[in-house]
């Protein structure tokens, strides 16, 4: 199923997002990755508030390429994921209700998901240039001392994704992986 | 003897040039083997993740921006000539080129200057250079910048020489299932057997650079390359890990001598976009 989904995501439309469903996000949408997320969560736990809303917010961990002149921004697709798994549940915890990346989630973040309604999507991993077009504009809203780590605010417009964990623990990384090994293992009976 | 003398200002040059196309232009035995993964593939989800990533260089090809917004760090590797004179600090001048290229080709920075304390270098310097003194008064210049998603999955063991090839076998399928999704799949994978622990994962490293549609010039090697990524792509990982017949675009080893005691084995995966572009002064 496809959804076209408009931010800030609310519960209702995080429960409506099955894993496998491919979604097209438009809106105000907020860049975090490693060194980002650490300083957040440092904020978080000092009780200080964060550097902007992040109830409803969805994070894509991405840090772009500069921008070349009369463009939004640079190739913008999505990094590794797991490096934010430390940090993510507390972010969860706060009122993040989606995540852009790729690859793998620890148990930890999957519970927190499960336990607060949050969303996992995946962009296609090394595709930049191309995810890059549905950025309108950009913004640094903070740490702009770490370049392209900085915290950015994205207005995008219809950004591919697809659901790989839901918020009931469905994950397609296993999902699909075993579904195409056991057509293909029907193929091989046929043949 | 003749000695030819290269100036340290050409040697900037082609770096910088090499670092900008290189990032915005896949090489075509890349795109070749991708294309051909996306005739070979059944599986819907794969084919249309297939179809973006060629759309993706298609579109960094044109508007010349990067394929990947992890411009990686980068590896440059120098074949010189020992008739050769460099005409300046060769360390200088390739970092030079690289300060110029990241910047005038809008590439990410992506260099912290200490492991540890992590403060970004913000001209993605220094270089990680690797020299080989050769015949000839030719200077052959590769970069090579290389993403961290994938180097991340990378790993290199020391086996005994009982565990053989079955052993070798064993830790390339192990090490890319445990990668699954992470190291942006389709992925190309770079094998190293032999050497010391150190020159092992330097094989794997140059094992990646090597056109992708050539096999090991040794037969029996050239044969394992196939059976290792025929193995690799019945796991079913796919494209991006959803599932799919194109798990590897291809695998690539080199080999070199070992100790009587061991059996050293590198693997160091690339995303699709392995990106590496060469210039001979």
């Amino acid at each position: 199923m496809e959804h076209k989904i408009t931010t800030p995501l609310n519960k209702n439309t995080v429960q409506a997002c099955h894993a496998g469903d491919t979604v097209l996000i438009s809106g105000e949408i907020y860049t975090a990755r490693d060194a980002a997320h650490k300083r957040l969560v440092e904020l978080a736990r000092q009780g200080k508030p964060l550097p902007f809303d992040i109830k409803d917010s969805i994070i894509y961990y991405v840090g772009p390429t500069p921008a070349k002149p009369g463009m939004a921004i640079g190739s913008a697709g999505p990094t590794t994921s797991y490096r934010m798994d430390v940090y993510s549940p507390t972010l969860i915890e706060l009122g993040e209700t989606g995540m852009i990346g790729k690859g793998k989630r620890d148990n930890n973040v999957i519970e927190a998901m499960k336990a607060h309604k949050a969303v996992y999507f995946a962009a296609i991993g090394g595709a930049g240039a191309l995810l890059s077009q549905c950025v309108k504009k950009a913004e640094i809203v903070a740490y702009e001392d770490l370049g392209a780590e900085a915290i950015r605010k994205l207005n995008v417009e219809n950004l591919p994704a697809i659901v790989v964990i839901d918020c009931y623990g469905n994950n397609l990384y296993e999902s699909g992986r075993s579904d195409y090994l056991n057509m293909r293992k029907s193929d091989d009976v046929e043949e | 003897m003749n000695i030819r003398t290269i100036h340290a200002q050409e040697i900037t040059e082609t770096i910088k040039r090499l670092c900008i196309e290189s990032n915005c232009h896949l090489p075509g035995d890349v795109k070749h083997c991708i294309e051909c993964a996306r005739e070979a593939e059944d599986w819907p989800g794969a084919l249309n993740i297939l179809d973006r990533i060629i759309e993706n260089y298609n579109i960094a090809d044109e508007n010349v921006v990067p394929i990947c917004q992890d411009t990686g760090v980068a590896c440059v590797f120098i074949e010189i000539g020992r008739n050769v004179h460099i005409d300046g600090d060769i360390e200088d001048a390739i970092n030079e080129g690289i300060r110029q290229g990241y910047k005038e080709g809008y590439l990410r920075k992506s260099v912290v200057g200490d492991p540890l304390n992590r403060v970004n270098t913000g001209d993605n310097t220094p270089a990680m250079i690797y020299f080989d003194i050769v015949e000839g008064d030719k200077c052959k210049i590769t970069v090579a910048p290389k993403g961290f998603g994938s180097e991340n999955m990378s790993k290199i063991k020391m086996l005994r020489p009982s565990d053989g090839v079955d052993g070798v076998i064993d830790f390339v399928l192990k090490t890319v299932d445990e990668a699954g999704p992470n190291p942006c799949p389709p992925i190309v994978v770079g094998v190293g057997i032999g050497g010391t622990f150190d020159k092992c994962a330097l094989l794997a490293k140059k094992a990646l650079i090597r056109d992708l549609t050539q096999r090991s010039p040794y037969p029996y090697y050239a044969e394992l390359e196939e059976t290792l990524k025929k193995e690799i792509n019945r796991l079913g990982i796919g494209p991006q890990g959803l599932g799919g017949k194109t798990t590897a675009l291809a695998v690539n080893i080199e080999t070199m001598p070992t100790h009587i005691a061991g059996l050293p084995v590198a693997v160091n995966i690339n995303c699709h976009v392995t990106r590496h572009m060469s210039v001979t002064l």
